[in-house]
């Protein structure tokens, strides 16, 4: 059987879980690979879950907040995008590729994108293969 | 604590999940889980019987924890989180799996389908386990509103409040409240007169019991959170003694100095001292200090030597104060797109352009020609060209339909014929004409004698190329029915301008923690089911400066605000939250790297503890200073580290 991916993905409550609720009743279909856990901001995202999903098991993590000046709590995605660019230099120096770990922006009325974004990160993260044992020591 | 007994009730939804999704073994694999106590299946989980269950469960199984696989929890969590407190469970001893949008629908059908569900059943029976009990708590509220803007919304929300007997505060910064509306001449489609309409409407307020008017003033400040408010308002001098004044205006006569009438947009000169226009509330002048000669070159004081009154008050100085107020308004309105930004149509070179806003003073009784419709020279319009969506709808400016012009466009050609009889060519792109008798109006005016020409004005030039053009206007549009290019000469151009949100919208968003939408408008918290709250709880949007409205829905949204703030008075108290951040204090090591994210401020520093402290009401439970932690001091409850490694271990089992 081919490799199929385990992927963590951690969506902020109010635009991209509703983003990924609207994918499923627009009848969108996409990988089943991602395993969503709701979020209230993606600002509230620690860097730790990232690295214990990976830890744990997972091959790829995505992360999806608001848009850029549409974070519920103002500029939570923000701080996001700052903290992930810094997580995805660490990680690349403990040979994880850049492309486990991703983040997007999927707005509330953004199905087909959260639907694009799941296929996305599934596609690059099956091209890299498992997240390779050891790594576990490593992070 | 007490050791965990769940209960996990896995949701047919009819078909729709159990039509791709084997219920009954994802029931199974949750009975061997441990701590599970009862694992049922069942056709709606929401529906009355559904509901009932859980509760017996709770009382004849002891089940002490819930886990519900259906919907979405943005649907059904309060429903179930309502459950479980009926059966005297904590509702936060509860979570959800969305196997719905989030699995049966979002997926092709195939066996993953269920081994999905059974892992997002697992995760949320791992985290759930977790979980502790989080309290609401109650706190007293300040009965007062405040509401920012004096135009016509502002006095809606303000009088609905007022009328049950609780204060309201209007803070309006022009020396006068009544907003744009108080500037125009007839209003569609009924078109009646807007003053006579308005100027009741600023009495009543004025004359309120209830309300307290703070013209030329400001809001500087605000701190605080959802009713307990503390504003702090800037008064700008007038300098003229509100309480000695007696409004006769003999200072405005006598007063050598002018400048150009904001309320005639710019059409007519005003003195140095003036009211801004006559059924002003307050009735009581100010004195612009940069045009007035005492404060440019210390002489004159005409004003002082006419007042009978002794009122004027040269050395009046601002005033700052604090206010405590429960819930705000913000009504703060719109601005006029500036039309010399589309420089092809002439505005501000060719005197005989004019925008709709001087229209309407010029159109009416009180404004710079005593409501006759004229040219630059005095002459009256023989033919009049009437420009619609200029700043909007056009990707270039605004994208967004500003949803007044096309009738007040249409309100200016019946006002047109009346008074002059002239040729009249509405340059539209659609016609929108959508409100209650809007659609009758464009018929009748219509029937009137207007051109409609269907195309997107190019330019407005006044170079001539034929004898019929000179002297003109040459408006250059594409009949886009005809597929043909005119020029038709006119007399007069008017340009329907965009509303635009307030140029200092962004201050003002950042003073009251407000969101704005792509077209720089106030966000609403939700755009269908909640146009007036915002994200930050306790402050209100009504009329214009949440989205291009006209005056019977910015009415109705001022109502809507108002129904809300009253629903907070009444109650008196507000519950908060339990999803809140607190701080460990024996882990904090005092770096305050958490202070400067929050973006409530409700991270404080206590100096004499050298911690840093959450204030519990103000916190709106994001959660980003708990993942900036580098003490890992800061708890976001309900989303603890704890219960988000259950769930990462139990999506990946
Ligand atoms: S709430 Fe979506 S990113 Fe902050």
């Amino acid at each position: 059987m081919s490799f199929e991916p385990k992927i963590v993905g951690f969506l902020c409550n109010w635009c991209s879980y509703a983003g990924a609720d609207l994918a499923g009743i627009s009848r969108l279909k996409c990988a089943p690979n991602v395993h969503i856990i709701r979020m209230m901001c993606s600002g509230g995202i620690s860097p730790l879950f990232i690295l214990k999903a990976l830890e744990a098991g997972a091959d790829g993590v995505l992360i999806c907040g608001c848009s850029p000046g549409d974070c519920h709590y103002k500029e939570g995605n923000y701080k996001t995008l700052r903290r992930i660019t810094l997580l995805k230099k660490m990680l690349e120096q403990l040979g994880i590729e850049q492309e486990r770990v991703q983040l997007h922006w999927v707005c509330a009325s953004c199905g087909d994108e959260f639907v694009d974004v799941v296929n996305k990160i599934t596609a690059e993260v099956k091209e890299l293969g498992p997240l390779q044992a050891g790594v576990k020591s490593r992070v | 604590m007490e050791e965990p007994r769940i209960g996990v009730y896995v949701c047919h939804c009819g078909t729709n999940i159990a039509g791709t999704v084997d219920v009954e073994e994802v029931a199974k694999y949750a009975e061997t889980l441990p701590h599970v106590v009862v694992a049922r299946h069942y056709p709606y989980t929401c529906s009355d019987p559904g509901q009932e269950l859980i509760k017996k469960d709770i009382k004849e199984l002891g089940v002490n924890r819930v886990v519900v696989a259906s919907c979405s929890p943005r649907l059904h969590e309060k429903t179930f989180q309502g459950v479980l407190r009926e059966a005297g469970l904590n509702p936060y001893l509860f979570q959800m799996a969305n196997i719905r949008e989030q699995c049966s629908w979002l997926h092709e059908p195939g066996p993953e389908l269920t081994e999905k569900a059974k892992r997002m059943v697992g995760a949320a029976v791992n985290r759930v386990s977790r979980h502790v009990p989080l309290e609401m708590r109650a706190v007293p509220i300040f009965p007062a509103t405040l509401v920012v803007g004096g135009g016509i919304a502002g006095m809606q929300a303000a009088l609905e409040i007022a009328n049950s007997n609780h204060m309201v505060y209007i803070v309006e910064r022009e020396p006068s409240i009544g907003g744009h509306m108080a500037q125009f001449d007839k209003t569609f489609p009924t078109l009646d007169c807007a003053a006579c309409i308005l100027t009741p409407r600023m009495t009543e307020v004025s004359r309120h019991p209830f309300i307290r008017i703070l013209t030329y003033s400001e809001v500087v400040a605000i701190s605080g959170y959802v009713g307990n408010f503390k504003i702090k308002i800037r008064r700008k001098p007038r300098y003229v003694d509100e309480g000695k004044c007696i409004g006769c205006l003999v200072c405005q006569e006598k007063c050598p100095w002018t400048a150009l009438s904001e309320f005639n947009a710019g059409t007519s000169k005003r003195k140095a001292i003036y009211t801004p226009f006559p059924q002003a509330v307050p009735n009581i002048p100010v004195i612009d200090a940069e045009h007035c000669a005492y404060f440019l070159k210390e002489k004159c004081r005409a004003c002082e030597k006419f007042c009978d009154a002794n009122a004027i008050n040269f050395e009046q100085s601002e005033l700052i104060f604090e206010l405590e107020v429960g819930n705000i308004i913000i009504a703060t309105g719109f601005d006029t797109f500036d039309a010399s930004s589309i420089p092809q149509y002439g505005y501000g070179r060719y005197p005989n352009v004019f925008t709709s806003m001087e229209f309407e003073r010029l159109c009416s009784p009180t404004g710079p020609t005593e409501g006759h419709i004229i040219l630059a020279d005095g002459r009256q319009p023989e033919s009049v060209a009437i420009v619609h969506c200029v700043g909007s709808r056009d990707k270039n400016y605004n994208e967004y339909c500003s949803r007044v012009c096309c009738m007040h466009a249409l309100k200016y050609s019946h006002l047109i014929k009346e008074k002059t009889n002239a040729a009249i060519y509405q340059m539209y792109i659609d016609m929108r004409c959508f409100g209650k008798g809007y659609e009758e109006f464009y018929n009748r005016i219509s029937n009137e004698g207007v051109n409609f020409i269907r195309g997107k004005v190019a330019k407005v030039t006044d170079e001539a190329i034929a004898e019929e053009e000179k002297g003109k206007l040459i408006v250059l549009v594409e009949d886009t029915l005809l597929g043909t290019m005119l020029r038709v000469p006119v007399d007069m151009v008017i340009l329907c301008i965009a509303l635009e949100p307030r140029k200092d919208a962004n201050e003002v968003a950042r003073l009251f923690h407000l969101g704005r939408s792509a077209d720089g408008f106030f966000l609403e918290r939700h755009p269908k089911l909640d146009p007036v709250a915002t994200m930050s709880e306790g402050i209100l949007i009504a009329g214009c400066c949440q989205g291009p409205k006209d005056i019977p829905d910015s009415v109705a949204q001022a109502s809507a605000a108002a129904a809300r703030a009253l629903a907070m008075i009444a109650r008196g108290k507000i519950e908060v939250p339990a999803i809140t951040a607190a701080i460990d204090e024996t882990e904090c090591s005092g770096c305050r790297i958490c202070n400067l994210l929050c973006p409530y401020d409700a991270i404080f520093f206590d100096d004499e503890a050298k911690v840093s402290r959450i204030n519990q009401v103000m916190c709106q439970g994001c959660g980003v200073c708990a993942a900036a932690c580098p003490s890992g001091a800061i708890t976001h409850n309900y989303f603890t580290v704890e219960e988000i490694t259950a769930e990462i271990e139990g999506v990946l089992a």
